[in-house]
Parts: structure tokens; C-alpha cells; sequence
């Protein structure tokens, strides 16, 4: 019987190593070690054995069983690695060939960057307020400041609807609504469309936008405006902007003035954007005129404050070097795609 | 404002100031440059030459050969020139010179004939056109005066200049004037400021016996100055005078238009010159126009007039309106021997508005409606006549007009430094701001917080007290200023309607929908194009009165049209796909005629075409969005009546009471009139809806336990069958353990009767206690499908 099991034993090898494939394998491992397996049939005839023999067979057949039991095993391993490498092998795709799936959809130029100038301004304290596009010639003008017979009020300028309400011109008439409605301290920005009878061309478009800001409460100073509209810049055009105010003249304010950024194409050196001069002028400003506050209910003796405005559409032409003012209003969508 | 700063240099000593930063400096002071452009650059080599010799060219019938004495020598120059003569004293680009252009002088020969250099026109030294003289335009630079041959050109016409541009505000019309601009100058640099000194040297008999005035309308006339000058010489001005008022802009004419106009540059101040020859009865009359009265300007235009518009007249008829533009029969020629010189102070409100009415704008006139000190008129007549007298060209005559009833006197204002230094944020010394203040000719009186500043009467822009916070801010220097910020906390944050919307666009964008922005105005065209019937309330609208142009004269009542417009822009353009939305306002009118403000509501419009994209790929986009929303429990129901959509593919989106908006695919009518050849789908959702109904909060369910079991169900109904009636009786009988259902295949063909579809679909069930069995989720079945069988008359497939 000795001779029997190390037969099996051999036979086994011979067998397993010869597999190539996992059912193979396990078919062998039925033929030897299953129920009909040649070595449990074997097995079956111990009790046939001498009582002195039984205990040495016994002892080899389960030798013989394990071993079998360990070359199945490990050829078990070899065989799957192997299938694993075929399997990979046929499997090579062209990694190079472009990917698939859905594009997403982009928001238009001007309300990306008009998101990053409300972010800058949140991140300040100012909250957003928004206001009629159709407005009155008060809130649009009269109450600020604005001269009865100022050029800006011509036909030739403004849209009429008729003596009383045309289309605001700026988003200013926002900061009066706010001011007559809200008491002190008020930070708001408040963007906007806007309109004035420009004929369209590259650069004049019926239609624009402006984000202005308004800051009202005791002890608003020029000196406050300079340092916000400087931490704006900033944190718009990045930590290295420069900023150089310069005195100018709005109906509204007192003192008024213009801010320059130092390009941020060029760092200052001077190129196209900034036609060579370093700086690009970005928006207007001012200490609030005090009968402006008058105007709106708030006592100018007891409180201060500052306003600016800017043109979002030319910041952001000027950002994205955008030449044609036109392309925001066609909207092809390769154009809007691109940002 | 044109600024040469050699004529700034004649009243404030600037001599050592680079002109980089007499630009910079300016500006920091409150004078915006435009522009700083050097005289005559990149000239070189043109010197003063005499003409000695012309011969015609013996090869040419248009060209001349001149001998040109150049100081060291004659050279011989070819022309093309007309306008030379013997004896001219002209500018010679000599060899290796150098042109405004660009162009370099060399030797050569013009048809044979040797040419060792070019006479120069005033173009080619660096002139733009609008300024050249007539007598020089179509030709050479011919110098008035002799100059000592062979000199540098520029030396000779003072062109080693340069030329600021000024942006002058609407507040500051005082510095619309080289004497403005020096004050500016000495402010800013503090420096001492030299005007001009006025004196005429010899007067001659009376003006009385030569003029009269009178004013019949001191409201529109404050003041009203003049002078008589006799002997009048009519020729070209020095070369001096033409070349200034050439570097600030003005063309000149002849002696007498180039001095009022030297004086006007310099004052500000217009004046006009009558020829007294031609003034009926020798008396002149300052009153309202007659109601269509006709009178022709200088221009040789015949003007309508009305009461409203102020006239310059004789005792006869007008000859001038007042401010704006003198008559053409009283103007100055060649044969005037004796002039009437004037200069008034006209109401600024009412020029502009005549100005307007006859639709002429001068330079004059531009002047007058930004308001002009009234103490100037009697010092600019002055002055012209003392430059007639130092150019020798006619004689003064004593005594003047001066019409001046209510004077204008210097005015005082209360300032507190308390106030400055809290406006600005600054620490400045009742000393300091006097300082400032004195450096703008503003004289301070008292002390402490109680000043009183005296403002002189060329800045009628000095009102009250913040006008001259301004005034020490900008000569302080907003730069010096310290930069700070508000102090006190205020919170910032989006409104919860600002976060839906971006919440929204957030949305849209991911379910790739393109942003785009059109404009608030329409074309009422458009709206015929997409069917829209004429008693439609979307017609009821707010016109412009004076619109760009039909195509934007309403606010539009409706994103459509300007979406279907966008879309078939990108589809004329051959963009395979646009999926677009704009979230805008739309305007709806309270009253016709407009009488109050307008509704504007905020609508979301969105459309799509494309490569397999129909109308269920719209509708997934607002499904989804509405899912992101939180907003539940809307309808989608057929519409059938709505002129621009497909009468089969239309929809509304229903919402308890209301309608939240419309899809569509777009009527083939109305693809026509918009040149499309495929489909195009469109929605419009009423965004302020939106905006009440949306939660953005939500609240977590736990995530299932127990397994889940799906049932297939497939039914046979009659076409007409909506699947919402299918669904609305499944959902109804599913009772508590039917978690979803997908419509997964509708099918018509084989096997399935002409007018039959089968509708399949996967019902998935679950408990959240317990795994269901087998029977408990058939019998939900049975009667889902029993239900389905007695109301749909469906069969089971």
C-alpha cells in the first residue's frame, strides 16, 4: 500500500505541474482527493491494514495528502498569476485617445468676475443690493447731486421713458434707495446693468454694467476709502497691485477722486493693455457729498462716508484682454466656453 | 484744454521743472493730463532759408527749381510747391534733416536737376492740419517776419516746446484757460504766479462818439464790455502768435480772429469783434430775439430764432446771437477799418439751452454754458487792445463800454479744520490748511475751528465748506493722505435670494448649460416672430422715447426672443451645440401711459439644440434643477394653445395655483422666421416664483437597511394614455413599501395594435423595518396592476 500512495503521490506531481488552467486543477483535485478520488478510494482499504502497519500508512497517506493538497495550492497561484498577465495583455487600450464625458456649462465673462469682486467685498462686510434697471429721474440724478442742466441728463446721454423715469444710467440710484431705507452703518456693493445712449462699436455698447460700493457711519475719513479701495485691488488683482489715487470731479461726492491700479499684465512696466503707461484706470470715488446725505435723511454732521464705482464689462475686457465689448452681448458660445 | 508750457512759463516760473513731473504733479493736484506730446518730435535739421531765385524746371511743367540762401550758402531746391515766392523766408529741411514723419532729407536730383534739400510745410514740422493756416495749407510754411538765415527752425518758432492736454471737470471751467492752468501750476508747486500786465499806451478821441449800448436784458446779460479800435490793419499775426495758438489748437486767421482768440486761450474769457462799418445807427442792443425772427450766422447759415434766445442787434435787425456765434453781415474782412470789441457775460443757462435749440455749438458758446467769471470781460477787451497796439495794427480809442448791473463780488465761507481733518483723516494745522488755501489765491480770516475763507470770484465752483475739504485734500496730495480702514464690524453675506441664484446657475452650468447675458431691449419685430398675437399682454410694454433704434425701442417683456436670437446666431455660425440660459428681468408696465415704475420681475429662460437633444433633455435639466431646489409636487401638463411652441410638445410646469413656466419645442413657424433648419427647445420659468418656493435646507434619511425588491410591470394602453395617469395609479397603490418607479421602455410595433403602446416599467420595493416577502410585495402588485387594468383598460403585456 506504501507503494500504492507514493505512486499517487508521483503520478499527482506529474499531473499538476503539467496544468495549465484553474478547472483543470480543481478537476484533478476531485480525481485525487475527492470523494471517488483515487486516494480517499485508497484510503478506504486501512482497515485491511495490520494493526502495527495501520499507524505508518496512516502517518504517510496524510503526508501523501498534503503534499498533494500544497502542489495544488501552489499551482494554484502560479496558474492564476498567469491568467491575470494574459488577461492584461489583452486587455491595452489607446490611453491616448480623448476622454468622454458631459461639459459642464460656464457662466458669462462678466458674471465671473463680477463673482470675485462680490467675494472680495463680502469677505469685507458689505452685502449686495440691487435695484430697479427702469428708474426716476430723482433717485437717478436729483438726489445726486446731479446739476438740473448736467449734460449727462441730455436725450443725447440718457434713455427716456418719459419727464420722470428713463433707464439708470448708473447703479448709484441703488445707494440712494439704500441710504433713504437703511440707518447707518451701511456697507453695501451694488451691481448692475446700465444704460446710456452709446451707439454699439467695439468699445460702446446701450448696455453695461457697474458694480458701485457705498460705506456710511461716524468717522468715515478719505483716508478709509484709500485703504479699502487699495485692499480691493489687492485681493482682484493680486497681492503686488499698486494704487494711485488721483482727484477727479463727481456731482455726488466731495472729494472726489479716480483710482489707477498698476497694470496687472505688465506689473507696471508698461504694454499694450495699459498702453505703455503702467498704470490702467479703474474706477471713480469719493466721499459722499453731503447733501447727498441730507438728501437721503442722514445728518452729514454726524455721519460720513465714501462711495465708488467701476465698470465691469471694461475690467473685465481688460482682465481676459477682451477687445470688443460686443462679444458679451452675442453670446456665441465659444466664446463663453473659453472661460 | 491744450497747454504749451512755454505759455505757461510766461506767468509762473517753472523753468526747473522736468515736464514728467510737471505732469505728474498736475495730476496729483487735480489736473488730469491726457497727454504730453513734445513739439515738432523727431524734427531735425530744418533751418530758415530765403527764397533768392525761381526758374521754371526745364523737364517738368509742375515743378520749380529755387535758389534758397540757407546763411552759409545758396543751395538749389527742387518744388512741387505753388505758394513760394522771391523773397519768402521759408523752413529748408537741409541734407541728413530729419521730418515730423520720419522722412530723412537726401541729396538727389529731380528730373535731372540737382536738389540739395526740401522746403518745408507747416504739416511736415509737426502740425496736424486743423491748425495749418489757409495760405499754408496746400503748401509751404511761408514766415511771416525775417529771421537771420541758417537758424535752427525751432529755435526761431519756439518749437522746443511740449503741449499738455488737460481733461478739464465740468466744475472747473475757470481753468478752461492758460491763466486757470498757471494758477493750477503755481498751487500745486507753490510758486508765485506773474499775470499779465495790461496797459494801453495812447488813446485817441471818445468812444461815445462811436457807440452805444444798450442792454434790454441784464437777466441774460450780467455784463456786457467793449472797446473801439480805429485804423485797423488787417494782415497775418506775428509768427509767434500763429504758432501758439497753433500748439494749443486754433487755427490762425489773421490778426485781429487770432488776437480775440490768443485772449479768449488765455483769459477764458470769448470776445467778438464787430466791424463798426456795418452797425446801423452806430447802436448796439442786447435783447430777447422776436418770435421768428431770422438772422444769418457767420457761417453763412440762416438761424430761426424765439423770444428765448438772446440776440446782439442794431436798432434795425440781429446780428449776432448772443454767446454763440456773431452775424455774417457785421463779421471783420479785409476792408474793416474800425472795430467794436466785445466782451460780455451771458447767462450760461440760457445759452446752453439756445445752443441746443439751434443746434449750434462754438467755442464760444462751450465757454459760456460752463459759466465764466463776470469781473474778466473788461480785462481781456484790454488786453487785445493792448496787443493790436504792441503789433502796431490800429489805434485805441479812449474810453469803453461797461455794462455791469449786478456785480459780482468776493463771497466768504465758514470752514472748521475740525472738519477737514475728520473728513480726510488727517492731523493738519490751522496754519497748514491756511497755507494750502493761500497758495489757491483763497485768503483765510479767524482761528481755531471758526475760519473764514474769502473766495475770489474766478472760482464760482467754492460754494460751501466741503468744496474746500476738497481743496486741501488735493493740494495736500491724496497720496500723502494715510490709507486706513472703517473701523467697526459689519457683517457680509448674500441674501437668501442671491444664493438661489447662484445656486441656480451653479446648477444649470453643471448640467451644462452655457450663461449669457443680452440686452433689457427688444425689437417689437422680434415678438411678431414668435407668434405672439397683437391684444397678447407680453405687447403691453415700456417704449423708450428715444431709442438707439426700432430694434431696441421696448424693455422687453419676455427672454425668448433674445434667447431664440442668441441660439440662431450660434447655429448660423455652424456651433454644432448651445445649450444656453439667461436669468434676467423682464418689465411689465402698472399704467399705459408709463406713470410708475414697472414690475421687473426676474425670469430664468433657457433653450437647447443639438446633437441628440430633444425634448426630454430640456425637461431633465429643469427636473433636475427643481430636484436641487427642493422644490416637489409640479405638474408638467400639456399646452396646446401656445403660439411658438409645437402644439404636441408643449408644456406647462404646474404649481398648486401657479404656473411656474412654460417648455416647449420651438413652433416650426417661428424656427423659420429665425433661419433654424433643426429643433430648438426652449423654457421659460418665472424666476420670483422660484424664489419663494425653493428649500435649500435638507434633512437626512437613513440609509436603507433591509434589501430591495424590483418587479418589472409592462402595459398595453391606447396612445393617448399620458404616462403621468399610469404612474399617478401606481404611486397611489404602491402603498408604504413602493419606493420608485422608472418608466424604462415605451414600445409601439410588432405584436402591439395600430394605436396601442406598451409602457414599461421597473417598480422597486422596500421596507425600512424588514425584508419583505415575496407575497406581501405581490400583493402591492397585483393591485397596482388590477388598478391599471380597470381604469386604463391596460392589458398586461
Amino acid at each position: 500500500m506504501k507503494e500504492q500512495l507514493l505512486e499517487i503521490l508521483e503520478k499527482a506531481k506529474n499531473h499538476i505541474e503539467s496544468t495549465k488552467t484553474l478547472n483543470e486543477l480543481e478537476q484533478f483535485r476531485v480525481n485525487y482527493l475527492g470523494k471517488k478520488g483515487e486516494l480517499t478510494v485508497l484510503l478506504r482499504e486501512m482497515g485491511k491494514l495490520s494493526k502495527e502497519e495501520r499507524p505508518v500508512i496512516g502517518k504517510l497517506a496524510n503526508e501523501v495528502r498534503t503534499s498533494i493538497e500544497n502542489l495544488l495550492e501552489e499551482n494554484k497561484a502560479v496558474i492564476k498569476e498567469k491568467e491575470k498577465n494574459a488577461r492584461l495583455e489583452s486587455e491595452v487600450i489607446d490611453v491616448t485617445m480623448s476622454g468622454k464625458a458631459r461639459k459642464v456649462g460656464n457662466r458669462h465673462p462678466l458674471t465671473l468676475v463680477l463673482d470675485e469682486i462680490k467675494r472680495v467685498f463680502i469677505g469685507m462686510g458689505y452685502k449686495i443690493a440691487e435695484g430697479p434697471e427702469v428708474e426716476t429721474v430723482y433717485h437717478n440724478f436729483d438726489a445726486l447731486n446731479h446739476p438740473k442742466d448736467h449734460p449727462a441728463r441730455d436725450f443725447s446721454d440718457t434713455f427716456y421713458i418719459n419727464d420722470d423715469i428713463l433707464l439708470r444710467t448708473q447703479t448709484s440710484p441703488v445707494q440712494i434707495r439704500v441710504m433713504k431705507k437703511t440707518k447707518p452703518p451701511i456697507r453695501i456693493i451694488s451691481p448692475g446693468r446700465c444704460f446710456r445712449s452709446d451707439e454699439i462699436d467695439a468699445t460702446h455698447s446701450p448696455m453695461f454694467h457697474q458694480v458701485e460700493g457705498l460705506v456710511i457711519d461716524r468717522n468715515i475719513t478719505l483716508g478709509d476709502l484709500k485703504g479699502t479701495l487699495d485692499t480691493f485691488a489687492k485681493r482682484l488683482f493680486g497681492v503686488n497691485t499698486r494704487t494711485k489715487f488721483r482727484p477727479h470731479y463727481f456731482p455726488f461726492t466731495e472729494p472726489s477722486g479716480e483710482v489707477d491700479v498698476s497694470c496687472f499684465k505688465c506689473s507696471g512696466e508698461g504694454c499694450k493693455i495699459c498702453k505703455g503707461s503702467g498704470w490702467i484706470e479703474i474706477l471713480g470715488c469719493g466721499m459722499v457729498h453731503p447733501e447727498v446725505l441730507k438728501e437721503c435723511g442722514i445728518d452729514p454732521e454726524l455721519y460720513s462716508g465714501f462711495a465708488f464705482g467701476m465698470g465691469l464689462d471694461r475690467i473685465t475686457m481688460l482682465k481676459y484682454e477682451i477687445e470688443d465689448i460686443r462679444l458679451f452681448f452675442e453670446n456665441d458660445m465659444r466664446f463663453i466656453e473659453q472661460f | 484744454m491744450l497747454v504749451p508750457v512755454s505759455w505757461l512759463r510766461n506767468y509762473v516760473d517753472i523753468d526747473n521743472i522736468p515736464i514728467e513731473k510737471l505732469d505728474e504733479s498736475l495730476v496729483m493736484s487735480g489736473s488730469k493730463t491726457e497727454a504730453v506730446e513734445k513739439v515738432a518730435e523727431g524734427v531735425e535739421g530744418v533751418v530758415v532759408g530765403k527764397i533768392t531765385e525761381i526758374i521754371q524746371h526745364p523737364n517738368a511743367d509742375k515743378l520749380i527749381i529755387t535758389k534758397v540762401d540757407v546763411g552759409e550758402e545758396v543751395i538749389q531746391i527742387v518744388t512741387g510747391a505753388k505758394n513760394v515766392n522771391v523773397g519768402d523766408y521759408i523752413p529748408v529741411a537741409l541734407v541728413g534733416a530729419k521730418l515730423a514723419d520720419g522722412l530723412k532729407i537726401k541729396k538727389g536730383k529731380l528730373r535731372g536737376e540737382i536738389s540739395n534739400g526740401m522746403l518745408c510745410s507747416a504739416e511736415e514740422l509737426g502740425f496736424s492740419d486743423n491748425v495749418i493756416p489757409k495760405e499754408s495749407k496746400d503748401g509751404i510754411l511761408i514766415l511771416k517776419d525775417e529771421y537771420t538765415l541758417g537758424m535752427d527752425i525751432k529755435e526761431v518758432l519756439a518749437l522746443n516746446d511740449y503741449v499738455i492736454e488737460f481733461e478739464i471737470t465740468p466744475n472747473r471751467p475757470d481753468c478752461l484757460s492758460m491763466i486757470g492752468m498757471a494758477r493750477e501750476t503755481s498751487a500745486t508747486f507753490d510758486l508765485s504766479i506773474n499775470y499779465p500786465r495790461i496797459n494801453i499806451e495812447e488813446e485817441t478821441e471818445d468812444i461815445k462818439d462811436y457807440i452805444s449800448v444798450e442792454v434790454k436784458d441784464p437777466d441774460l446779460c450780467r455784463r456786457f464790455a467793449g472797446r473801439i479800435v480805429k485804423d485797423i490793419r488787417i494782415e497775418q499775426s506775428p509768427m509767434w502768435l500763429q504758432i501758439r495758438l497753433m500748439k494749443a489748437g486754433v487755427r490762425p486767421i489773421n490778426n485781429i480772429v487770432d488776437i480775440t482768440n490768443y485772449v479768449m486761450l488765455e483769459y477764458g474769457q470769448p470776445l467778438h469783434a464787430y466791424d463798426l462799418d456795418t452797425i446801423v445807427d452806430k447802436k448796439i442792443i442786447v435783447r430777447r430775439a422776436e418770435k421768428d425772427e431770422k438772422t444769418t450766422t457767420l457761417d453763412g447759415v440762416e438761424r430761426k430764432l424765439d423770444e428765448d434766445v438772446l440776440v446782439i442787434a442794431n436798432t434795425k435787425e440781429t446780428i449776432g446771437i448772443a454767446g454763440i456765434m456773431g452775424g455774417e453781415d457785421t463779421e471783420v474782412s479785409n476792408n474793416t477799418k474800425t472795430i467794436f470789441l466785445e466782451a460780455a457775460n451771458f447767462n450760461k443757462k440760457n445759452v446752453r439751452t439756445s445752443s441746443r435749440k439751434l443746434g449750434l455749438r462754438t467755442e464760444a458758446s462751450s465757454r459760456f454754458e460752463k459759466g465764466i467769471d463776470p469781473n474778466i470781460p473788461e480785462l481781456a477787451v484790454d488786453r487785445a487792445c493792448q496787443l493790436i497796439e504792441e503789433l502796431g495794427v490800429g489805434k485805441v480809442v479812449k474810453g469803453k463800454i461797461d455794462i455791469y448791473g449786478d456785480k459780482l463780488n468776493k463771497w466768504n465761507i465758514e470752514v472748521r479744520p475740525s472738519r477737514i481733518n475728520s473728513l480726510l483723516g488727517t492731523k493738519l494745522s490751522v496754519d497748514e490748511i491756511t497755507n494750502i488755501l493761500n497758495r489757491l489765491e483763497l485768503s483765510v480770516e479767524g482761528k481755531g475751528d471758526n475760519l473764514l475763507v474769502t473766495i475770489p470770484t474766478f472760482r464760482q465752483d467754492l460754494v460751501k465748506e466741503i468744496d474746500i475739504v476738497e481743496e486741501v485734500a488735493r493740494m495736500y496730495g491724496y497720496d500723502v493722505i494715510e490709507s486706513t480702514l472703517p473701523k467697526g464690524a459689519t457683517w457680509g453675506a448674500k441674501t437668501n435670494g442671491q444664493i438661489i441664484e447662484d445656486y441656480t446657475k451653479d446648477t444649470l452650468n453643471a448640467l451644462g448649460l452655457n450663461e449669457i447675458t443680452t440686452y433689457s431691449f427688444l425689437s417689437p419685430k422680434n415678438l411678431d416672430l414668435i407668434g405672439i398675437p397683437n391684444d397678447s399682454f407680453l405687447r403691453r410694454s415700456i417704449k423708450l422715447l428715444n431709442p438707439l433704434g426700432e430694434e431696441y425701442s421696448m424693455m422687453r417683456t419676455s427672454l425668448i426672443t433674445n434667447m431664440l436670437d442668441v441660439l440662431a446666431r450660434n447655429y448660423k455660425r455652424n456651433v454644432s451645440n448651445a445649450f444656453a440660459f439667461e436669468l434676467g428681468n423682464i418689465f411689465i408696465p402698472h399704467d399705459i401711459p408709463v406713470k410708475t415704475l414697472p414690475i421687473e420681475k426676474k425670469m430664468l429662460t433657457l433653450g437647447m439644440y443639438g446633437e441628440d437633444i430633444n425634448f426630454f433633455s430640456l425637461k431633465g435639466v429643469i427636473e433636475e434643477l427643481l430636484n436641487r431646489l427642493g422644490i416637489a409636487n409640479y405638474d408638467f401638463e400639456p399646452e396646446k394653445t401656445h403660439l411658438s411652441f409645437h402644439p404636441g410638445r408643449c408644456a406647462n410646469i404646474v404649481y398648486g395655483n401657479h404656473i411656474l413656466g412654460t417648455i416647449g419645442e420651438v413652433h416650426p413657424d417661428v424656427l423659420e422666421n429665425f433661419g433654424f433648419d433643426n429643433r430648438v427647445y426652449i423654457a421659460d420659468i418665472d424666476f420670483n416664483i422660484i424664489l419663494q418656493i425653493t428649500i435649500l435646507d435638507r434633512i437626512y434619511k437613513p440609509l436603507p437597511k433591509y434589501p430591495a425588491t424590483s418587479r418589472d410591470i409592462a402595459i398595453i394602453v391606447k396612445e393617448e394614455v399620458y404616462s403621468k395617469v399610469a404612474e399617478d395609479i401606481i404611486l397611489k397603490n404602491g402603498g408604504s413599501i413602493l419606493e420608485s418607479y422608472t418608466l424604462f421602455d415605451v414600445y409601439r410595433g410588432k405584436q402591439i395594435s395600430e394605436g396601442y403602446k406598451s409602457m414599461a416599467y421597473s417598480l422597486t420595493f422596500r421596507a425600512a423595518d424588514k425584508t419583505l416577502t415575496d407575497e406581501e410585495v405581490n400583493k402591492v402588485y397585483d393591485k397596482i396592476l388590477s388598478e391599471l387594468k380597470s381604469k386604463l383598460n391596460a392589458e398586461l403585456r
